[in-house]
């Protein structure tokens, strides 16, 4: 049953990569991009990861998404379909990518081709979030220090030079807050 | 459930993530494939807490870190793809030569 789960939401999330990297329309490729994470959601799932797929939905599709179409945005990206969205080497990039996954199928498949996954009952977020409090938590904090100056590097690196009047820097205070503070 | 499925699938998102990083133009859909390369390490990692079951569940908390570190991630490289739009008036990888504003 989580096999066939699996394999069902495995094959969305697959056809939504490619979708992802290969759609004409950047704004599409935004969207397929949903689709792909809340694949991989499902399979975390069906893996009775459920606090990690709940984490994947709310941060990803909630926040990351949200953050490129804004950057999209404000990049003023055309919604029409592109002549050129892939750079001359694309083809050499396609050759890279399938020998890398001939290497990594084969390698996978020799190390763990007879291993299976015992079925257990249910995840429980209790059980991770007892850990991430009790054995990770030097990790948990040592990460929100890093959340944090990336947060200030980001606003640092949204600011404009310092020539700007005040009376301007007040809208674009405004502007930096609604772009970097959507990231956590 | 076999262990080689989510192992195979995440393969699979690696590579195209890969492919999208190496061949895409606009700087906003490379960090889209690194979100994808983010993802195959995360359904590793997911799986093979699931198959070792050590009961610390390191492969899940270190998945829930992975998520954090890629929105650190896409917020920073947002904000760098910004600044290269507000420079030199465009997101193209190709184009982006010299990093001083111009």
């Amino acid at each position: 049953m989580t096999t066939a789960l699996f394999s069902i939401a495995g094959a969305v999330a697959v056809v939504a990569a490619v979708f992802v990297v290969t759609s004409r329309r950047i704004v599409h490729a935004a969207l397929w991009l949903v689709v792909a994470l809340g694949g991989v959601a499902g399979c975390f799932g069906a893996l009775h990861a459920e606090f990690v797929a709940l984490v994947q939905i709310l941060v990803y599709v909630g926040a990351i998404v949200v953050l490129v179409l804004f950057a999209l945005m404000l990049t003023k990206a055309p919604t029409n379909p592109l002549p050129n969205v892939t750079t001359g080497r694309s083809p050499f990039a396609a050759v890279v990518a399938a020998v890398l996954a001939l290497i990594l199928g084969a390698g996978v498949v020799l190390a763990f081709g007879n291993e299976k996954i015992r079925p257990v009952t249910a995840g429980s977020a209790q059980a991770v979030g007892t850990q991430v409090f009790k054995t990770w938590v030097l990790p948990f904090e040592v990460l929100s220090v890093l959340l944090l100056a990336a947060l200030i590097g980001a606003i640092a690196l949204s600011q404009r030079p310092s020539q700007t009047l005040p009376s301007q820097k007040l809208s674009e205070g405004s502007d930096t807050v609604s772009s970097s503070g959507k990231e956590d | 459930m076999p262990l080689i499925l989510p192992l195979l699938l995440a393969v699979v998102l690696f590579c195209i993530g890969v492919y999208g990083v190496l061949a895409r133009r606009n700087l906003i859909t490379l960090l889209m494939s690194f979100e994808l390369m983010l993802n195959a390490v995360n359904l590793n990692l997911v799986a093979f807490d699931a198959w070792h079951a050590d009961g610390l569940a390191t492969g899940q908390t270190l998945a829930v870190f992975v998520i954090t570190l890629a929105a650190a991630e896409i917020g920073l490289g947002l904000a760098i793809v910004l600044l290269l739009f507000r420079g030199h008036g465009h997101v193209d990888a190709d184009a982006a030569r010299d990093l001083v504003e111009s």
